[in-house]
């Protein structure tokens, strides 16, 4: 926590966590799949689908998946904003099971079809934590420059993803791996300090074993 | 950041002004340099001030509970306050609604209680015609004060009350004020001490769970808190508690609460029959 954490955010009111927190979880959805979704299908829980249609929870979430920030003057209008992009929006509420009371699960497919699910929860001040992605568990911020690499679960395959992140002298900030059985399809997550250049993320992208290579960097225009 | 005590920021503030020991703290610890930290803050002053410009008389929240209360405020003839405590009174309601009413405002140090710092920084910079500069630095006090609440207590209303929300904002605001006023470093300590005093123990009990009644009005009287606590501070009544030990009891006081008192929309005000009645409204 630094002291623009307590002086700040500028933001669209009038909740942090079931409006600010909620445009970043619409925006991280945008920014993994790509590009502007051209379908969403969100499903609002527990404090969330309560008191989510007064603090603009709804608008919100589709507000960060049109690419607002969380003070974009707009965001009030965003389900309007949505329909004039051409983009279908089917909001529910309904029970996550172990969920974080403020938790959003999101589908969303775009243009070139490509589709991902997340599910994420606003933990309050603005700040969100992603907890799965396409059904395999994960847990990070979007605070730093994040590498979400999709990969197979064989010996070895971390250390040479990191060697090219070591060669490019990018250092680690934490590290995590999540796997649906031995021997089958792997998640990795990797946050890094600093922002990771394009052709590093291609490198990584190249090696054997790995299925796709995401990348998250919620500074990037 | 590194501050863990006021008692730590009070002996740093023995070298260099306070606003500047935090400045230089966030420096440090963000690793970027100080004209660069001073833009940032300096941008979340202009940010306020618009959030005050940028109201619309005419806006109501999606509830409808919300918005015009402001310009009522401002049209009363005769306010038993007085014109400068008026201007501070409206300034809040104006920023208060601007939240509930999906506007954009500067959390400070969250949404809900973002109307008390503006509330008591614009209008007196309007009448004593202070710069802009000292009004950053004033920024600066407030975050230092509301950094070190954070890590020992909460400014969450759902962990803390009320009182960690208007509350700590009220702190904040007394704080920055003693600044504004060219007080010392220890009238800075007293007078958020102080604020954090008379705020022990409010509960966070929104109708509706919608951060909008009680939340609005609460921020005037944040305010009003913090005009008080800065001049009891500067007149140099001091508090009899130091104010890292004031911090620690709000703390376990916010821990003494049950859930029902904490933005759960449950208890307080919020289970009273009115409000029920209205939550049953917005429900259907």
């Amino acid at each position: 926590m630094n002291i623009f954490d307590i002086m700040g955010p500028v933001m669209v009111g009038p909740s942090s966590s079931h409006t600010a927190g909620a445009v970043r979880i619409g925006l991280t959805a945008r920014r993994l799949l790509g590009s502007t979704p051209t379908a969403a299908t969100i499903l609002l829980h527990g404090s969330f689908a309560a008191t989510g249609a007064g603090h603009g929870t709804d608008k919100a979430i589709v507000a960060g998946l049109l690419g607002m920030a969380p003070d974009d003057p707009d965001i009030p209008r965003a389900l309007q904003l949505a329909a004039e992009a051409g983009m279908s929006v089917s909001i529910s509420a309904g029970e996550l099971r172990d969920a974080h009371p403020n938790t959003a699960q999101l589908a969303v497919t775009n243009r070139q079809g490509r589709t991902l699910e997340i599910s994420a929860s606003s933990l309050g001040g603005g700040r969100i934590r992603v907890n799965a992605i396409d059904g395999m568990e994960a847990a990070f911020s979007g605070e730093y420059p994040t590498l979400i690499i999709r990969n197979e679960d064989r010996p070895g395959i971390l250390l040479e993803i990191t060697r090219v992140l070591y060669e490019q002298a990018a250092n680690i900030a934490t590290v995590q791996l999540y796997r649906d059985r031995r021997g089958g399809l792997a998640v990795t997550v990797i946050e890094c300090d600093d922002p990771l250049p394009e052709p590093l993320r291609r490198q990584i992208a190249a090696l054997d074993g790995v299925v796709r290579c995401t990348y998250l960097d919620m500074e990037e225009g | 950041m590194s501050f863990v005590s006021v008692g730590a920021l009070l002996n740093s503030a023995q070298q260099l002004p306070l606003w500047q020991a935090v400045l230089e703290d966030d420096c440090r610890d963000r690793g970027v340099e100080r004209e660069a930290s001073f833009e940032k803050m300096a941008g979340l002053w202009r940010a306020m001030r618009r959030s005050a410009a940028d109201y619309d008389p005419d806006r109501r929240s999606a509830s409808g509970l919300s918005g015009g209360q402001a310009a009522k405020m401002a049209a009363a003839d005769a306010s038993l306050c007085g014109p400068f405590i008026q201007k501070v009174m409206t300034t809040a309601l104006k920023v208060g609604e601007q939240n509930a009413c999906m506007g954009r405002i500067v959390a400070a140090p969250t949404a809900g209680a973002s109307g008390v710092m503006p509330a008591v920084l614009l209008p007196l910079q309007e009448r004593d015609g202070l710069g802009d500069e000292l009004m950053v630095q004033c920024l600066y006090v407030a975050a230092g004060f509301g950094q070190i609440i954070a890590a020992r207590a909460s400014i969450s209303g759902a962990e803390g009350g009320c009182q960690a929300e208007i509350g700590s904002a009220s702190a904040m605001a007394a704080a920055a004020l003693v600044h504004a006023r060219g007080g010392t470093a220890g009238q800075m300590a007293d007078a958020c001490a102080m604020a954090l005093q008379n705020i022990m123990g409010l509960v966070c009990d929104p109708v509706a769970g919608l951060v909008e009644e009680p939340c609005v009005k609460r921020n005037v009287m944040g305010a009003m808190n913090a005009l008080a606590c800065a001049d009891m501070a500067l007149a140099g009544v001091a508090s009899a508690i130091p104010c890292d030990e004031v911090i620690d009891a709000m703390n376990a006081v916010g821990r003494l609460m049950p859930a029902s008192l904490r933005e759960t929309g449950e208890g307080g005000l919020a289970a009273s029959k009115t409000a029920r009645k209205i939550a049953g409204r917005l429900g259907e």
